[in-house]
This record gives structure tokens, sequence and C-alpha cells, in this order.
């Protein structure tokens, strides 16, 4: 048999390894070998935003691991940059002095930053954003109040100012032209933008023209033409990018702006071709991945000698990357030409623009700010170039769809639907199919679709919908109508764009003012996302949070210290009955959490009643921490085999001061006689001979659930370490007002055990570490009795002036 | 009308109301960021104290059994069936950091008997 001929590729970036996964589709077999002057694997390049805010880490945005290369045969050389081509003997040269031998050759080095010729670029401190060794830099640099400018306001220039921010630098965007991404946007939606931008926080400068950078070997400052100067601790460049066309001319190859190919890919040398941002196609470069992926196509059936379609570019779209703030481009947006035709519509309150650009009543460009959510019709409509004369009354206002079905129906199997992951919809089928995919996440797992800027999601589901036989939705009901966000959302937009406090979140993401819905699960949101290190906002609570005792019919207060394990003492109880006397509560009760409430207390007295009775609150109240409760276990019973009550007690300890999603109740027994109905109980420990066995999600409310097996354990801190991993991994991830045992019932207890006890040393430590924190910034909410969040907190107003007698009288 | 000094505006925190006496006059005053408003303090369904609800931009949320309410014009606006129903409101105005509120002289007669 004759050898396979040999491949080589010179980039391991995301044309040139999208290009290699489709000819190891095709029949013909080649020996492949790809250089990279990267030392990573190969990576999804667009996530590099992302990975900058934080939303992910770095091994999360690997697109093919080590295994993928050996399995398939491919020979990665890692951190060797080809440094020129003999395309007479067709051999590689590398920068480690290697020669290596092909018979075909693709080309696909991408693009560099563009770094104009500023005073001062070479200074340390100065980066630009293209790679992992600069997102990596730039982490290392950024930290909570460094100073950073961005020079460019760009999409690539936006998203770096954002991930920056998220990092807590201060930020300032330097901007050339007189609008923000001025090739896609037009002025108007620049401004639209720009005030997104500095609502967020970001600093933002048009019509700036750097002059050149400050500092002493390290960058300390950027001085304008103005005059003005910014201080800066970091500077990111991002004035746009140049192919890396260089390589080509080694070869002798047609190079102008970049490499010259024709419609399948292919360089003026008949051996060589190339791929992605490098090449220059019709005179058009490319920076965007939606076409390079096209042309990958288009080249491995080249290369394979198969037949195919000439290669045609797509209108660009461009999309940000920025949560909250949607920004849609696509095709020629200008609309200062001849017989063009604007339709436009915004919305400054809401932030909303949208033009439509036409021609012959077809569709030219598109620009949406504040709400891209159409952008899918539009980009139908500038691909398919239907004449839009009947749909005329409603271009900015689309019909409700009546089958969302139907549109994905007529999409053919080989078009791309997540241009991020090169998913196209026979990939998707084939996954709903062959691998019975019938959820989004499963299809996340499964095919990566909707991973990456996650602008595709609601095609996908529309997918899901039309094709899978058990689409389950996925639960997006939103938190309520003023922030239209799932609880879901609302995690990561909190988490990712720094959101402290409730108001910021209602005034960004929300109209502003919220209501007792979502107000109350914000506050709840922004406490544990930070741990406790919130903006506290007391308005956002409900009146028990604000006072901490249970509001009552009348208008008066309960009162219920904590117990911790039921346990009492004669002196306590003595301090209770006193307190009882002396402000005559209506009714002194013991409850059903093993504890003792004052009842009808008004709330100038709370204060004083909880400094009497010197015991911590028990958070009768709230959602939260509620109670242990314990039977007599080894200390006295006969049938006793652990020591429920020190445990039971050291449990509420550890939690206590806490607040959850929904109330939180606990018990600790010594036997399985269960004497404290440790079974319904959002965690229950239940002792036996030698050992716990820690349950979760039970209930005896509402309804009656007996609570599942979360792990069983030798030793008592096994135990204690098991319910506070339960513990912490609800606070994270149920919804507000979701009990424990909804949350268990919707997870499956296989997935809870899976994160939670059996997960990864690293991840329980960290689940752990967090419930540390904030329980470091827990305290008893009593304690407010001496340190008011406001003055007037539990004070009775006296006016200032009360009317004349003989004026009411008069 | 008699136009009443109440209390030092950092007395009422930003969205929140608290609670003043006239004689048996209660009225819930309510910061709305510098603005104020004041309506009688009990809610209409079942005299829930209205000081204590949650702010909903211009509308007060019953902390009881969350009836909501106007804070401009005093009218119930949820549930919708009791859009009739309303508590008395009272202008107010702020003058060198203090609220005052205005209250007409037959509503403080009343309170005064
Ligand atoms: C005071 C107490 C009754 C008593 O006198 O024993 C009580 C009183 C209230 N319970 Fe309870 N529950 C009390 C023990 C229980 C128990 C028993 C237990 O804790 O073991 C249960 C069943 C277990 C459970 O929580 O599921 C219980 C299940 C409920 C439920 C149903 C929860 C569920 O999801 O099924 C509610 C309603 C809710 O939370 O949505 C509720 C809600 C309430 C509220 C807070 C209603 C409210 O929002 O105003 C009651 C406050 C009355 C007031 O004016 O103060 N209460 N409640 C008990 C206080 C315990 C404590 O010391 O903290
Ligand atoms: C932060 C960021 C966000 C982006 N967001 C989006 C987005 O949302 N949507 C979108 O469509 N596009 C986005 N892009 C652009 C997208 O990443 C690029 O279009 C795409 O990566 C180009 O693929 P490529 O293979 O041509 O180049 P690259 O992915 O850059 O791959 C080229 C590889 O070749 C290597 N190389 C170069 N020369 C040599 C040599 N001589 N020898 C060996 N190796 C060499 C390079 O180091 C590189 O690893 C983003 C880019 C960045 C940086
Ligand atoms: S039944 Fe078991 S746990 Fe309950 S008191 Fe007796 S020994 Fe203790
Ligand atoms: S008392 Fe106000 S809503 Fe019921």
């Amino acid at each position: 048999m004759a050898k396979p001929e040999r491949l080589a590729v010179i980039g391991n970036g995301m044309a040139g390894v999208a290009c290699v996964e489709q000819v190891l589709r095709h029949q013909r077999k080649f020996q492949i070998t790809i250089f990279g002057d990267e030392t990573h694997v190969n990576y999804n390049r667009i996530l590099l935003s992302s990975v900058l805010a934080g939303e992910r880490n770095v091994d999360e945005i690997t697109i093919n691991d080590w295994d993928w290369y050996r399995s398939n045969g491919i020979e990665l050389r890692a951190g060797v940059r080809v440094v020129g081509i003999d395309s007479q003997a067709k051999a590689l040269t590398g920068d480690d002095g290697s020669v290596t031998e092909f018979d075909k050759l693709i080309i696909a080095t991408g693009s560099s930053p563009f770094v104009p010729p500023i005073d001062g670029v070479d200074k340390d401190g100065v980066f630009t954003f293209r790679n992992l060794d600069d997102t990596r830099g730039l982490l290392e640099r950024s930290r909570p109040g460094a100073k950073a400018v961005v020079i460019g306001g760009g999409l690539l220039g936006l998203e770096a100012a954002r991930g920056l921010q998220v990092q807590g630098c201060d930020v300032s965007v330097v901007h050339l032209a007189d609008w923000l991404m001025e090739r896609q946007l037009d002025a108007a939606g620049g401004r639209y933008l720009a005030h997104k931008m500095e609502n967020l926080g970001v600093r933002v400068l048009c019509g700036a023209n750097t002059a050149r950078l400050r500092g002493n070997g390290r960058v300390e400052g950027v001085e304008l033409r103005d005059g003005r100067v910014l201080d800066a601790d970091l500077v990111v460049v991002a004035a746009g990018i140049r192919p890396n066309a260089a390589i080509g001319k080694t070869a002798g190859l047609e190079v102008r702006r970049g490499i010259v190919v024709d419609d399948f890919l292919r360089t003026s040398h008949p051996d060589i071709f190339a791929v992605g941002e490098c090449v220059e196609h019709r005179g058009q470069l490319f920076g965007l991945v939606a076409p390079l992926i096209e042309q990958g196509k288009v080249l491995a059936a080249t290369l394979a000698g198969a037949e195919t379609a000439a290669f045609e570019a797509s209108v660009p779209a461009a999309k940000l990357k920025i949560m909250g703030v949607d920004v849609f481009s696509a095709g020629d947006v200008r609309d200062d030409q001849e017989g063009v035709e604007c339709v436009r519509y915004e919305d400054p309150a809401l932030g909303i623009y949208k033009k439509l650009v036409l021609r012959d009543n077809r569709l030219q460009g598109v620009v949406l700010v504040g709400d891209a959510a159409d952008s899918r019709r539009y980009a139908d409509w500038l691909k398919t170039g239907e004449d839009l004369s009947a749909q005329r009354r409603s271009l900015l206002f689309p019909e409700p769809l009546g089958d969302g079905g139907l549109d994905v129906a007529q999409m053919p199997n080989a078009e791309t639907v997540c241009g991020c992951n090169g998913v196209s919809k026979g990939d998707i089928i084939e996954a709903i199919h062959a691998k019975g995919v019938n959820t989004l996440a499963q299809l996340k797992e499964c095919t990566r679709a909707a991973t990456g800027c996650g602008s595709c999601t609601g095609l996908c589901e529309s997918l899901l919908k039309a094709v899978a036989p058990e689409f389950e939705e996925e639960s997006k009901k939103v938190l309520c109508g003023c922030v239209p966000f799932s609880q879901e959302q609302l995690r990561e937009i909190i988490r990712t764009q720094r959101l402290k406090s409730v108001q910021e979140v209602l005034d960004v993401y929300g109209n502003g003012f919220g209501c007792q819905t979502c107000k109350p699960a914000l506050s709840y949101l922004v406490d544990v996302i930070w741990c406790g290190d919130h903006a506290e906002d007391r308005s956002a609570r409900f009146i028990n949070d604000r006072v901490h005792a249970n509001i009552q019919n009348d208008g008066t207060f309960s009162v219920v210290p904590r117990m911790r394990g039921g346990v009492t003492s004669p002196a306590e109880l003595r301090k209770i009955a006193d307190v009882a006397e002396k402000y005559q509560v209506r009714m002194v009760k013991v409850t059903g959490s093993q504890r003792l409430d004052l009842l009808g207390v008004k709330k100038e007295d709370l204060p004083k009643i909880w400094a009497e009775l010197g015991m911590p609150s028990g958070q009768a109240y709230t959602k939260g921490v509620r109670m242990v409760k314990t039977c007599v276990g080894t200390d006295f019973c006969r049938f006793g085999t652990q020591n429920s009550i020190d445990t039971g007690i050291e449990l509420e300890r550890r939690l206590e001061n806490l607040y959850t999603p929904h109330k939180f109740k606990m018990a600790v027994v010594g036997c399985p006689r269960n004497c404290a109905e440790a079974t319904v109980k959002d965690v229950g420990l239940i002792g036996q001979e030698g050992s716990w066995q820690v349950v979760v999600g039970g209930a005896a409310g509402k309804g009656v659930r007996k609570a599942d097996l979360l792990i069983t354990v030798e030793t008592t801190p096994q135990a204690l370490e098991a319910a506070e991993l339960f513990f912490q991994y609800y606070r994270e991830n149920a919804n507000y007002l979701e009990r424990s045992y909804d949350f268990v019932e919707r997870l499956g207890m296989e997935k809870v055990r899976k994160e939670t006890v059996y997960a990864p040393e690293g991840k329980q430590q960290a689940l752990l570490e967090r419930l540390r924190k904030s329980k470091e910034r827990s305290y008893d909410a009593w304690l407010e009795r001496d340190r008011p969040s406001d003055p007037t907190q539990f004070v009775q107003i006296q006016p200032l002036e009360q009317p004349m007698p003989q004026e009411a009288t008069a | 009308m008699k136009w009443l000094r109440v209390t030092q505006v950092e007395n009422i925190p930003v969205r929140q109301g608290r609670v003043v006496r006239f004689g048996s006059l209660e009225l819930a005053i309510f910061n709305l960021g510098g603005a104020f408003r004041a309506v009688e303090s009990r809610c209409p369904h079942k005299q829930g104290p209205l000081a204590d609800g949650i702010v909903a931009g211009d509308d007060i949320i019953c902390p009881l059994h969350n009836w909501r309410i106007s804070l401009d014009s005093g009218f119930v606006k949820q549930p919708k069936e009791h859009a009739e129903t309303c508590v008395k409101s009272f202008p107010c105005r702020v003058e060198q950091g203090v609220v005052m509120v205005a209250i007409p002289e037959d509503v403080l007669r009343e309170a005064a008997a």
C-alpha cells in the first residue's frame, strides 16, 4: 500500500484545526503534522474574552486535547514556529532548526494585533489581546483598583475593557473614531453603546487620539493629543489586526494584504493552500470565525479531491459578547448612500436602538443595540436577500412566531448553528437521534453547541423542540417582570458583572424599581454570590429581615431566641420568663422546632428584649438557618449510639446566622428510632452503631417527603462536613424560595452526590472555603440592637411639630 | 391645609417608610430617593402596616398580603378588583432638611378629637 501523503499545517489555531477536523472526515487519508508557535493545544480563541471576564478558566476553552491529536495520528509540534517555506523542495524550516518535508501544505497562521507606532508602546505593562499568554498576562497584572486604559473601542477592545473591569480595574476606553465600533455601528448606535458601557462603569473617550505612553520603563499613563493624561497601571492595545501573511512570501506565493487564495482556498502554488485570517479572498480579509469554518470545509473537500461548492464569503455579522450589552451588526450599515432607505427605532429610556438599511426593499445592513433578540431574523434576510415589501409594517416589530419549528425545518443540514464551535444543524440532529439528547444542557455537553457566545441558544432550543422526542424545556422562568432573567442567568450576571447591590442589578438589568418578588430574591443572590461581601440594602428586604422578627397579623412581632439543639437552662428560662412578664408579651409558646416563642412584641421593644434575653437570634423570621433539633442521644438514652446533642449543637453553631434560598431546618438523632424527626428535615444526621447517615431533602410541612441518603460516614467530623457540603451547594444552586426537598428532586440525588460528597477534592474545598467566607462575614442579627443599620431601624419617629390644639379644634 | 414639620430627611432611609402619629392620625411617610410621600399607614385590606412594606417604584406593597398601593394617588393597584379602594394621601415637601407634610384642617380636627 502506498504511504499516505504528508500534510503539513502551519498554525494550530481555530481555522487550521477546524479544517483538519474536516479533512479527517474524508476518505483520502493524510499523515498530518501541525505546527503551532503557541505551546497550548487548540483552544477557542473567542472565549478568551470570557476567560478574562472570569466566566471560564483556561482549561474550559480547550477545543481538542492531546488525546484528540494522538488518537487521530496527528503530530503536534507545539511551540515550534515555522520561519520559512521552500516551495521547490516542499519543505518547512522551524525556528528549532528542524526541516520537515510535505506533499501538501496548509497555511493557517491567522493574524497578529496591529500595534500603532505610538511613542512608548514598548513599555512594561502594555499588552495586546490575542492569545492565551496575553490573557494570562492581563489576569496577572489586573487587580482591584488598578487603572487600565484600553486603546481601541472595537469589539475586542470593549470586551477587554469589560473583562478588566470585572477583574476590579478602573477602566477607560480611548477610541480614535467619533463613536465606538465605528465600522459596525452608526453614530447613534455608537452613542447608545457608549451609554451602556458607561452604565457598567467603563469610561469611554471617543475622538481621542493617543499621543504617547508615559512612564519610566513601566507604563504609568496615556497622554492624548488634546493634552489630557490618563493614569494607567496597564494598557491594552486593541487597534485592529494584520494578517500573518509574510510566511507566504518566503514561499514565493502571491501576497497582497493577505495570502491570495481562489474560491477553493488554493494559493498560487499548486500544493500550497491557505485558510483563516491570513488569507485574502477576492480582495476581502476576515476577522470572524464563521466564514473561516466555511473555508475549512471547502479546503478539506479540495484536498480530498471531492466535488465541492466554491467558497463564498457570507455577509459579515458581529456580535458583542458582553453580558447585558446586546450589540449586533451585520451587512453594510452605511445609510448615506444613494438609493438606500433607513428604518429606525429608538427608546433612550430603555437604551434600545435598532436600524435597518434597505435597498430596493431588501435588507442591506442592520444595527441592533440594547436588544438583539431578533438578530437571527435579520441575518436570514441578509442571507436570502428576500424582498421585504410584504413585511414593511412589521420590520422592527415581528409578529409573534406561530411555530418555532418552522424556520428551523427549512434550514439546510449543513448550515452552521453555533459559529463559535462550528456545530451544524446536521450535527445537532445526529446528537439528538444517535445520543438521545433531550435537553439543552445535554446538547451543550455532547456537541459544545451554545457554549461559546451563547447567541445560538434560541436556535438550539427550537431544534430540540422540533426534533427531540422528549424535549424538556429548561425552567427558563424569569424571576419577575422587573428583571426578566432566570435566577440562573441572574447568578451569572451578578457574578460576572460584579454587581454587589440589589439596586445595581435593578438599574442595569431591570426596570430600576423592583418589587416584593425580586428584591428579596436579589438580596439573597448578591449575599450568597459575594459570600456576604455585598452592599446590603435593607429597603430590598422583607420587613422581617429589616427588624429581625416575624411580623404578625396585627403588625406586632414575635421573638424566637436561638436554643441550639433545643437545649436550654434554668437561667435562660428565668430570663425568658422575666422578659415575657416585663413586656407583657401576649403569649409564650413552645414551637414545633424545639424552642420558645414570645408573641405580640412591639417593634420599639425588640432591641430591649433582645438585650435583656442576651440570647442570639433564632432566625425564625427569615429564609435562613432555623434550628437543629436533637434527641437526648448517648448522654441519656438507653438506645443512643451517637452523641446527638453535642453534634447537633456543633452543626447549629457552624451554620447559624447564614441565609439560605428558603428556610433550612435540621435534626440530629442518636439512633434510627429518629425521635427528632431527622428523616423529614432539610438535613438530618442519623446515628447508628459506628457510623452516621447523612440524609437531605426531607419534608413534613405542606407535603411529606422522606429524606434521601447523601452518604454514610464513620466519624462525626465527616458527618458534619458532608452536611456543610450539601448546605453550601444548596445555597449556591437552589432558586430563591426553593426548599431543599424540591431542589434535590429537580437535580436528582446522583448529581447532588457527584457535586458534593463525591466531588473532586478541589471542588469540595472550594465549597467549604466559600462557606467559611460567608460564615466569617455573618453575625447574630440581634446585635443590631446596638449597631442599627440606620438610626430609626427600631425607633418610633416623633414628629417635630404637633398641630396646635386650638388650630386643630378651631 | 396645614403644613407640619415631621422629621429630618435622614430619619427615613431611601426606599423605606416610617410611621408618624399626629393625635390619632397615623401616617406612613416614604422616602423615594429625595422625594417624599405620605399616606394613611393602615392597609385597606386588613390594616397591615404599610410603612413596613417594600417600596416598588412609586408603589408600596403591604407586608401582610401583598396588596399594591400607589403612593401618588393612594389607590389600590393590585388586586385589580379593589382598584376603587384607596388610602388617604397627603402632600409632602422638604424644607431645610426637614420633611413637611400638609394635612387638611378637618382631618386634624378629627385626629385631635
Ligand atoms: C412558630 C411556629 C409554629 C409553632 O408555634 O410551633 C411556626 C410559625 C409559622 N410558620 Fe411554620 N412554624 C413553626 C414550625 C414549623 C414546622 C415544624 C418544624 O420546624 O419542625 C414546620 C414543618 C417543617 C417544615 O418547615 O417544612 C413548619 C412549616 C411551615 C410552612 C410550610 C413549609 C413547607 O415548605 O412545607 C410554612 C410556609 C412557608 O414557609 O412557606 C410555615 C410558615 C410559618 C409562618 C412563618 C407563617 C408566616 O409567614 O408568617 C408562621 C409564623 C407565625 C407567627 O406569627 O409568628 N411553616 N413550621 C414554629 C416555629 C418554629 C421555630 O422555632 O422556628
Ligand atoms: C479575544 C478575542 C475575541 C474574539 N471574539 C470573536 C467572536 O466573538 N466571534 C468571532 O467570530 N470571532 C472572534 N474573534 C476572532 C477569532 O478568534 C478569529 O477570527 C479566529 O481565531 C481566526 O482563526 P485563525 O485560525 O485564522 O487564526 P488563529 O486562531 O489566530 O490561529 C493561528 C495560529 O497560528 C499560529 N501561528 C502564526 N504564525 C505561525 C508560524 N509561523 N508558525 C507556527 N504557528 C504560527 C498563531 O500563534 C495561532 O496560534 C475573537 C478574537 C479574540 C482574540
Ligand atoms: S430513640 Fe434513639 S435517638 Fe431517640 S432518644 Fe432514644 S436512643 Fe435517642
Ligand atoms: S393587610 Fe395589607 S394586604 Fe392584607
